[in-house]
């Protein structure tokens, strides 16, 4: 759906695509090397024949605070680029996953020191099942290259990251863990 | 955009240098979501419902908390934190989802403030529908683990048959939350089994930690009557269908870990549920509420 709507500055309409753009564009507070589309949060923008943005967004994790950023952030750059008339919808279903991330983000997370995440997949039927050792993941160390790499804990600085070391250089860095 | 930008749009929110105290300036974590409750289900029973499901979660949260600056390492620290902060997001989901099924709920308590802020922080201890296990003290970092395992181990069985409810909110929390608490009942699978299979001393402690958190098990398993009209009408679960899972869980821990499985009850009165709790829940919410109540809609 391309709609034009007038009021625009320059003297061009912003139209839907302008408006998936500046959606695109905007970045996540605490990895910020990382846009909403690259995140895989942002799932749709419309523009109404009126002119009214309304985008639709998904939580990584219940409590990650980053989405409240996210929100004023996507209604601050819509504004700015001239939509007057900003809704900023949740949608639950189906829950995020790091499989949304895109290629693109992955080369990015990768490029600034953090480890990123190993496939989620589909779980089997029947009952979650406990893992007491380790989960037995191929992480290589985003500093060296090492696939030597251990888990030091499946938490860290924030919802979403686990923290390991690397076995060749000893480095310590982060990895985002899939969910 | 900067990094500084969530600073900027928090001052933007509220004008000039104010930030926010607590809950205020947060957005509805619900927003645009469709919280119609389904046909031929009583909303207050759906209220109801997400409370007691929100205040497992938010007692939980409040407890694991405690442990900032006081886990025995940073790493440890951060875990106990990410898993309190997942739980506080759960809880906040579900308040919201209560006070958009019954807002007359909310609006008694607190008129002017957002759903979530008025159920969090204006019920007292007996409006609070949690089960009495979250709400005991931390003791030691065993008795916590031992906590953590048997909440986790409860709250995903739940929460995993919870995905299939014909409440469309309740089905989409449940099944985040799923993803969520798989982690944190490993974090506390592993550490329990870490310390009964460890020194005699860590033995003595984690055995002592889970005797102090059996009294609390058996209610775990008992429905009250809005749970079980819910089970029924194909939104909630029966606590009592939960019991076989957990059983197993807690084999796959409790053997490796050289530890006694419990003998759990059968009979029990679902206090907490009821909102009859222990002291410890009273004082616990005098400090997760004193701010708010002191200073309703405070910015600083």
């Amino acid at each position: 759906m391309v709609t034009t709507v007038g009021g625009a500055r320059g003297g061009r309409a912003p139209g839907v695509a302008d408006a998936r753009a500046v959606a695109e564009s905007v970045t996540d507070p605490e990895l910020p090397m990382l846009t909403l589309a690259d995140l895989g949060v942002l799932r749709s923008v419309d523009v109404s024949a009126e002119g009214a943005v309304t985008v639709t967004i998904t939580p990584t994790y219940s409590g990650c605070p980053a989405m409240d950023a996210m929100r004023d952030d996507l209604r601050r750059g819509l504004s700015a680029a001239g939509y007057s008339t900003v809704d900023v919808r949740t949608v639950l279903q189906p829950a995020w996953s790091t499989d949304w991330i895109t290629p693109a983000g992955r080369a990015k997370l990768a490029h600034h020191g953090i480890a990123p995440p190993g496939e989620a997949g589909r779980r089997a039927p029947g009952p979650v099942p406990l893992t007491l050792q380790p989960r037995a993941r191929r992480v290589a160390c985003p500093v060296c290259g090492s696939p030597d790499t251990e888990e030091l804990s499946e938490f860290s600085a924030t919802a979403c990251k686990a923290l390991r070391r690397c076995l060749g250089c000893r480095e310590p860095f982060e990895h985002i863990k899939e969910i | 955009m900067t990094d500084d930008s969530i600073y900027d749009s928090l001052a933007d929110e509220h004008g000039g240098d104010a930030r926010w105290a607590f809950g205020t300036g947060f957005d509805d974590p619900l927003s645009g979501v469709d919280t119609a409750v389904p046909d031929g289900v009583d909303p207050g029973d759906v209220a109801a419902y997400s409370l007691m499901l929100a205040d497992d979660a938010l007692v939980m949260s409040q407890r694991l908390t405690e442990w900032c600056t006081n886990a025995p390492e940073l790493e440890e620290e951060v875990a106990l934190a990410n898993i309190g902060l997942d739980l506080l997001g759960q809880a906040r989901l579900l308040l919201a989802r209560a006070g958009a099924a019954d807002p007359s709920l909310p609006r008694r308590l607190a008129p002017d403030l957002p759903h979530e802020d008025a159920l969090a922080y204006f019920r007292g201890p007996a409006d609070y529908r949690n089960v009495t296990l979250v709400e005991v003290d931390n003791g030691d970092f065993a008795r916590s683990a031992a906590r953590l395992l048997v909440f986790s181990t409860w709250r995903l069985a739940l929460l995993d048959r919870l995905t299939g409810s014909r409440d469309a909110v309740l089905a989409a929390v449940a099944a985040k939350g799923v993803k969520e608490v798989t982690y944190h009942r490993d974090y506390a699978a592993r550490w329990v089994v870490r310390l009964g299979d460890g020194t005699t001393t860590s033995h003595e402690r984690i055995a002592a930690g889970l005797e102090a958190t059996w009294p609390h098990v058996a209610e775990l398993f008992a429905s009250s009557d809005i749970e079980l009209r819910l089970a029924a009408a194909g939104i909630g679960v029966d606590l009592a269908e939960l019991r076989g899972e957990f059983d197993d869980v807690m084999a796959q821990v409790l053997v490796p870990a050289g530890l006694p499985h419990p003998v759990i009850g059968s009979t029990v009165d679902n206090g907490g549920r009821s909102g009859r709790h222990t002291d410890a829940l009273a004082a616990l919410l005098e400090e997760m509420q004193g701010l708010a109540r002191a200073h309703p809609e405070a910015t600083w």
